[in-house]
């Protein structure tokens, strides 16, 4: 039986046991993971699995279950275990599946799957992440340990079908490298690391070049200190820069926003950022880890303009938040093998601006220039951030000395409002930001 | 009960023979040491949002990894597929790590010794869903009634019932069956225009669900989730920079669990990449201060009767009147450093390595009255309740976010301030505490800890603690 065969199975089961309506989701993958640490072969990791999930209707009732046994008997279990919800829930007159009208897959190659992948020898792996890692210790005699190199590869296979015709499937690959490096000085000890993932092989980026990377930046963090609490001017660097874009995105998802629990809920056509910021998603990009054919509801992929010159064009919506706010999907629907769909993002990117990093840092007198986050400070319903940073200070236009151990706060209605975007926007996952400049912020210290 | 009545013994028809069979092809390259670890994980949550009942779902996983060590070097290779092929595939590609002809004498299989921490006769999740149905719907009752100003409610109950087989080429055979369930509401309050403010609470642990109708109940939850939300309508900014900071009983011991409970497992600090490395018998906390973690604790969400390696769990004193005393152990680091296990080896499932992780995480009491505490700091922020927490494990430096905290002005609570995140070093920021309260409390159960991609479920727990300098990272 293949994958899709599977799935219509548990369709035509669904419907026999009563349901009205019914969804599967399948995921296949192969995992392969090699650590090396010290110049030595760490842990090697190997492994296939698959999962299920359905989804089913009895009306306006849903009910939904997983498995990850893809016998006959496990997926007899597993309907009959969706059907048994469907009496526990509640009737909701938005609760369903798409319109038939909504189905469908973009068209085209999206390059999500590359054989050279698959076809490396696990010894070719191991060497790759050793000379990452190597690359690290010999950059300089103040990098006096590691936390490792390594390689990662997985092949998946994803099916969907429905119970109102959509049947679709695709594979993928990914790969990556990393390395990770502590260096020593005096009695501080510091770690950063550097990374690089790509959905075909020849796309990677060299081992050695991410070695060296990894070491300039902790290299960098070494005689760290703890500056004053003051107002002062706030840079992202474009890793960091990230994660302000995935705040973004939980305050602009369905769900956050029927439920009224994100600050921008009644924001549409208002200008709520500065007017160079353009934020996009758009899973429609050929080779990017955003990108993918059909939704997780069987709707095509799209580009959907978030945010256009500061203004809040569109949210991020899968069926069931688009019928709550009266609007349409946007091709947004994203699950994983439990659960029912949730609201999830392509490729969600902040569109490039025009000044490059470096003539921002150099019209800063004093400012910050962040290359660390930690902690979850962030609260979507009220815009309140503070996070615990570490990076180089900006003093007279220049990255002056390295700083730790203090907070970043402000509220995020004055970050969106005051950002600028550098010219450096590269994507390295599935969300990505050039260079953010901030005009102040409030950080925290001694 | 003994193997031959486990589950999956009865369920699998798998027998002690098979098992030392599998372990025997794991150390078939050489290897020095193998493991196999079976799971079934059986999983329920209902959910309840804008007041219906809206998301329902059940489900099963299970599987089976072995893991082969050969000096410092893991093989691990795992299947979702109980067939004894799948499984011998599985030790085949493990044994791969080593490279070389079999070596170890394997030692006959033992049963260990049995205990039970948390001795549920009926799991949560054995039972019909009308029960269970129920506490969410007390619990989104609740927490509306608690107030006019509150319009979102969530309510969510998820539970599990985890049975595990863990067998070792050391002769180790052991089996739990490992229930939990959990209740959360969340509930958003709006006063005007104003932004809405938010408020969280839950708990459970390896309980019956008779723990929800007697000792916490869904009224209980809800009442906190809509207290805090509405406590937040008047928060003012929170102020920034060094302060002296007093920390409230219960899940504050999240503290803890960041400053030093990471920075203490003993994979880092065998690599020489955690900033605690080497400095076992040294002075890293106030003498006031004494933290154990305890995986043995009845009916806690991070008790253990067994750690995922076979190994009992226990109690183990990581610092005692400041000094620093042990380390986490799992099994690779305790077989490097011939460390005596802590019971301290955990993974997420059965498609993960383990790896030292902290179980229930708490201060001891001291002597203090913790009003005294209070009076005692003319300026300062007290913090009631947190969100999560972060560890750099190399420079120490970590953070939690303060998710209910007031300002102290002369003694005495004042206003409440904004969620705002604290900062601090994990070898440095215990040296601050100069008061230690005498009420010592755990959280209600609702930790999940994540380290390296694995998440599994942890308990803390601290008196009202006084730290007198600490960074804030308000705005004010």
């Amino acid at each position: 039986l293949t994958l899709l065969d599977i799935a219509h199975d548990s369709i035509q089961q669904a419907r026999a046991a009563g349901a009205t309506d019914s969804e599967c989701t399948i995921a296949e993958g192969e995992e392969f993971s090699a650590q090396i640490r010290l110049g030595e072969v760490e842990t090697i990791k190997q492994a296939a699995s698959r999962g299920m999930g359905l989804r089913i209707l009895i009306g306006n009732n849903t009910g939904s279950s997983y498995t990850s046994d893809l016998s006959s008997e496990g997926v007899k279990q597993m309907v009959a275990q969706a059907i048994e919800l469907a009496a526990v829930t509640t009737a909701d007159p938005f609760a369903g599946l798409p319109d038939a009208s909504e189905f469908g897959s973009i068209p085209g190659d999206l390059q999500l799957y590359s054989a050279d992948v698959a076809r490396l020898e696990a010894s070719a792996k191991i060497d790759i992440a050793r000379r990452a890692e190597a690359a690290a210790l010999q950059f300089d005699p103040r990098i006096t340990n590691s936390d490792g190199g390594s390689f990662d590869s997985h092949l998946g296979r994803r099916v969907f079908v429905n119970s109102r015709g959509f049947s679709g499937e695709y594979n993928s690959s990914y790969c990556s490298i990393s390395a990770s490096a502590v260096a020593k000085q005096n009695d501080q000890m510091e770690r950063d690391y550097w990374y690089h993932s790509a959905r075909r092989f020849a796309d990677l980026e060299q081992p050695d070049y991410i070695g060296r990377r990894a070491a300039e930046r902790t290299l960098r963090r070494l005689g760290a200190v703890k500056v004053e609490t003051q107002k002062a001017s706030i840079v992202f660097e474009p890793r960091v820069a990230r994660s302000m874009m995935g705040h973004i995105f939980e305050a602009i998802e369905g769900r956050s926003v029927y439920r009224q629990s994100t600050f921008l809920a009644d924001k549409l056509g208002e200008q709520v950022a500065a007017s160079g910021i353009t934020i996009v998603d758009d899973g429609t990009i050929p080779g990017l880890f955003g990108s993918q054919p059909f939704d997780d509801e069987g709707i095509p992929t799209r580009r959907t303009l978030v945010i256009e010159k500061g203004v809040l064009k569109s949210f991020l919506l899968n069926t069931y938040s688009a019928r709550k706010l009266g609007l349409k999907s946007t091709g947004s629907a994203s699950r994983g093998v439990t659960g029912n769909a949730g609201v999830g993002h392509g490729n969600f990117y902040l569109e490039a601006g025009t000044r490059s990093p470096e003539e921002l840092i150099a019209s800063i007198p004093n400012g910050f220039y962040v290359t660390e986050l930690i902690g979850s400070g962030v609260n979507i319903a009220t815009g309140d951030y503070s996070r615990g940073a570490a990076g180089l200070w900006i003093r007279n236009g220049e990255l002056a000395y390295a700083v730790s151990e203090v907070t970043i706060a402000g509220t995020l209605q004055q970050i969106l409002m005051n950002m600028e975007a550098a010219n450096d926007l590269e994507f390295r996952g599935s969300v990505a930001a050039p260079t953010l400049y901030i005009p102040e912020m409030t950080v925290g210290g001694r | 009960m003994s193997f031959s009545d486990s589950f999956f013994a009865s369920k699998f028809n798998l027998r002690a023979q098979d098992l030392e069979a599998y372990l025997s092809e794991a150390l078939s390259q050489g290897g020095d040491y193998a493991d196999i670890y079976f799971e079934y994980l059986a999983t329920s949550t209902i959910s309840m949002d804008e007041s219906i009942v809206k998301a329902a779902t059940q489900g099963v996983s299970l599987g089976v990894g072995v893991r082969v060590l050969s000096g410092e070097r893991t093989g691990y290779a795992y299947s979702d597929d109980l067939s004894p092929e799948k499984i011998r595939h599985a030790a085949k590609v493990a044994a791969c790590i080593a490279n070389g002809p079999a070596k170890v004498d394997k030692s006959s299989l033992q049963e260990g010794l049995k205990r039970n921490l948390y001795p549920v006769l009926t799991a949560p999740n054995e039972l019909g869903f009308a029960e269970r149905l129920d506490l969410v719907k007390r619990a989104e009752k609740a927490a509306r009634a608690y107030d006019p100003r509150i319009f979102q409610v969530q309510a969510t109950y998820a539970d599990s019932l985890r049975h595990v087989l863990v067998a070792n080429s050391e002769g180790v055979l052991n089996f739990d069956r490992q229930p939990m369930a959990r209740l959360n509401v969340s509930a958003l309050a709006r006063e005007g225009n104003g932004s809405p403010q938010s408020g969280y609470s839950g708990g459970g642990g390896r309980v019956e669900l008779e723990f929800f109708l007697n000792e916490k109940t869904p009224e209980h939850f809800a009442r906190e989730a809509g207290r805090q939300a509405i406590v937040q309508l008047g928060a003012v900014e929170a102020p920034a920079g060094e302060s002296t900071v007093v920390l409230g009983p219960g899940w504050p011991g999240v503290l803890l669990h960041e400053a030093v409970g990471h920075g203490l497992e003993a994979d880092f600090n065998r690599k020489g990449t955690s900033a605690f490395s080497g400095r076992i018998g040294q002075q890293v906390a106030s003498p006031l201060c004494t933290v154990i973690d305890d995986g043995t604790i009845g009916g806690r969400r991070g008790s253990l009767n067994v750690d995922d390696e076979g190994n009992r769990s226990q109690r183990n004193v990581l610092i005692e009147n400041g000094i620093l005393r042990g380390y986490l152990q799992d099994q690779l680091s305790s077989r490097i450093t011939k460390a005596a296990p802590t019971g301290s080896g955990r993974r997420e499932s059965y498609e993960h390595i383990p790896m030292p992780r902290m179980t229930n995480t708490f201060m001891l009491a001291g002597e203090s009255d913790p009003e005294e505490i209070i009076r005692s700091v003319e300026k300062g922020l007290y913090c009631a309740n947190f969100g999560g927490g972060q560890v750099d494990i190399t420079s120490g430096n970590f953070v939690f976010s303060a998710s209910e905290s007031y300002l102290i002005e002369g003694g005495k609570l004042t206003r409440p301030v904004r969620n705002a995140t604290l900062i601090g070093n994990g070898p440095e920021a215990l040296k601050y505490v100069s008061m230690v309260g005498n009420d010592l409390k755990l959280d209600e159960g609702i930790g999940v800890c994540g380290k390296a991609g694995q998440s599994v479920p942890v308990g803390v727990g601290i008196p009202t603690v006084k730290i007198d300098r600490m960074t804030v990272g308000g705005t004010a």
